[in-house]
């Protein structure tokens, strides 16, 4: 694992736009690491410490079911943040996380990020921000999957 | 307004209950057809019904049809030697080269991919013509999906294709959520690109929303429209919309035109 460079935190969809120096004071609770297909990031219930910017592959969520097993309920691919139950008490996963592909990450220490967006407002504001639409996002697409779209598409 | 005789040379089964029926003509045909464009299919003794094309080449013609009603199930259930009436084509296309881009963005939910199916393979038949190709692909499930066996031929023809399905099956290997999540990973400059957008009405509604927050300009997004269609010709007013004859002036038409109608209830 080594420090991730400014440049691959600029590039990264989730920080577009983000001031240089508060990238570089963001960048020093992160590092890069990486996944084989079919290891597991975190496990439902579990205490929510990190947070990813996924870079390449792809990482499904999943929930266990009893009799069905570990239930994929979304796939995030490069591009996306993975975790933000780090953000509020308890701090404890509500699914579960598995790298479906190898997959690249920047890992962040939500404690230290923590931190630092308590002594720094205006970076706490901002990341705050980025995440929240993100839950905004994936709460819409949500409510388009439980519309059950294509049921009733026609020919 | 005469059906043109057809018969059917080859039926498929792309789900359980989708078939893509190839049609040759009798005689001299419907003539030459835009991708985006339909036809009016009559199975005679029962009734007809608006289709959009899904492909075919040298007179030969490609209907992909859902089995949701009486005409649509006699169509379905067509064996080949069924002769089958055709008018048409009817209604604009999407345009491939107007206006002109660099990049091309297809994006298609459920049976929405049989319209734009022709653009793909119109676009890779080109190459050179877009920087890129991306084709994003959304279904309820796997089994849904339309046209599985060509997303290699694609794939290997330069394109980008990417699909997700809301719910997975243990045998899914692919992406899980809406297909407008796939558009963080196409590769595109959206100020250059056309975007072709068909599914389920709330579906394009969403698409075109995301692709303008990326910066797809309106008139360059475009989407196809389905409504009462019953006559093909803009005579019968079933399929107004507005002060659209979706027949007549779409299906398919610029997002600048369709979205103030499309937020209309009940329009």
């Amino acid at each position: 694992m080594t420090a991730p460079t400014l440049d691959l935190l600029a590039a990264h969809p989730f920080l577009a736009g983000m001031d240089r120096q508060q990238l570089d004071r963001l960048a020093r609770w992160g590092h890069r690491s990486q996944f084989h297909a079919g290891g597991r990031l975190f496990s439902e219930d579990g205490k929510a410490e990190r947070f990813w910017l996924i870079r390449d592959g792809q990482v499904a969520l999943d929930v266990h079911v009893p009799g069905r097993g570990d239930v994929l309920l979304e796939t995030l691919g490069p591009g996306s943040v993975l975790g933000w139950s780090w953000l509020f008490p308890p701090y404890r996963w509500q699914f579960g996380a598995t790298a479906l592909a190898h997959t690249l990450t920047v890992e962040f220490d939500a404690a230290g990020v923590r931190q630092l967006c308590e002594e720094d407002p205006e970076l706490g504001r901002d990341l705050y921000g980025r995440f929240i639409a993100v839950v905004v996002d994936r709460l819409q697409a949500t409510r388009l999957r439980l519309l059950d779209l294509y049921r009733e598409d026609r020919p | 307004m005469i059906p043109q005789p057809y018969r059917v040379v080859e039926r498929k089964f792309e789900t359980t209950d989708t078939v893509t029926v190839t049609l040759e003509p009798v005689g001299a045909g419907i003539g030459r057809w835009a991708p985006g464009q339909f036809t009016m299919v009559y199975a005679f003794g029962v009734g007809e019904v608006p289709v959009s094309i899904s492909g075919g080449s040298c007179g030969l013609i490609r209907h992909t049809v859902r089995d949701v009603g009486a005409v649509t199930h006699a169509i379905c259930t067509a064996q080949p030697g069924t002769v089958l009436g055709l008018h048409g084509p009817y209604g604009h296309g999407w345009e491939l080269d107007h206006p002109p881009a660099e990049d091309l963005l297809v994006l298609a939910g459920g049976i929405g991919l049989a319209p734009l199916r022709p653009v793909v393979t119109e676009a890779l038949a080109r190459p050179g013509r877009y920087r890129h190709v991306c084709v994003l692909i959304g279904a309820r499930q796997p089994a849904d999906l339309l046209y599985t066996h060509e997303y290699g031929a694609w794939r290997a023809a330069g394109a980008q294709v990417l699909v997700a399905v809301d719910r997975a099956d243990p045998s899914w290997r692919g992406s899980v959520g809406v297909v407008t999540g796939l558009l963080l990973q196409a590769r595109f400059a959206a100020p250059r690109t056309a975007a072709f957008v068909c599914g389920p009405e709330v579906m394009m509604r969403f698409a075109a929303r995301d692709l303008g927050y990326l910066g797809v300009p309106a008139d360059r997004i475009r989407v196809s429209l389905e409504r009462n269609m019953q006559c093909g010709t803009g005579q019968c007013g079933h399929c107004q919309l507005g002060p659209l004859v979706v027949c007549r002036d779409g299906p398919v038409v610029g997002w600048d035109v369709a979205a103030p109608l499309l937020s209309v209830k009940e329009l």
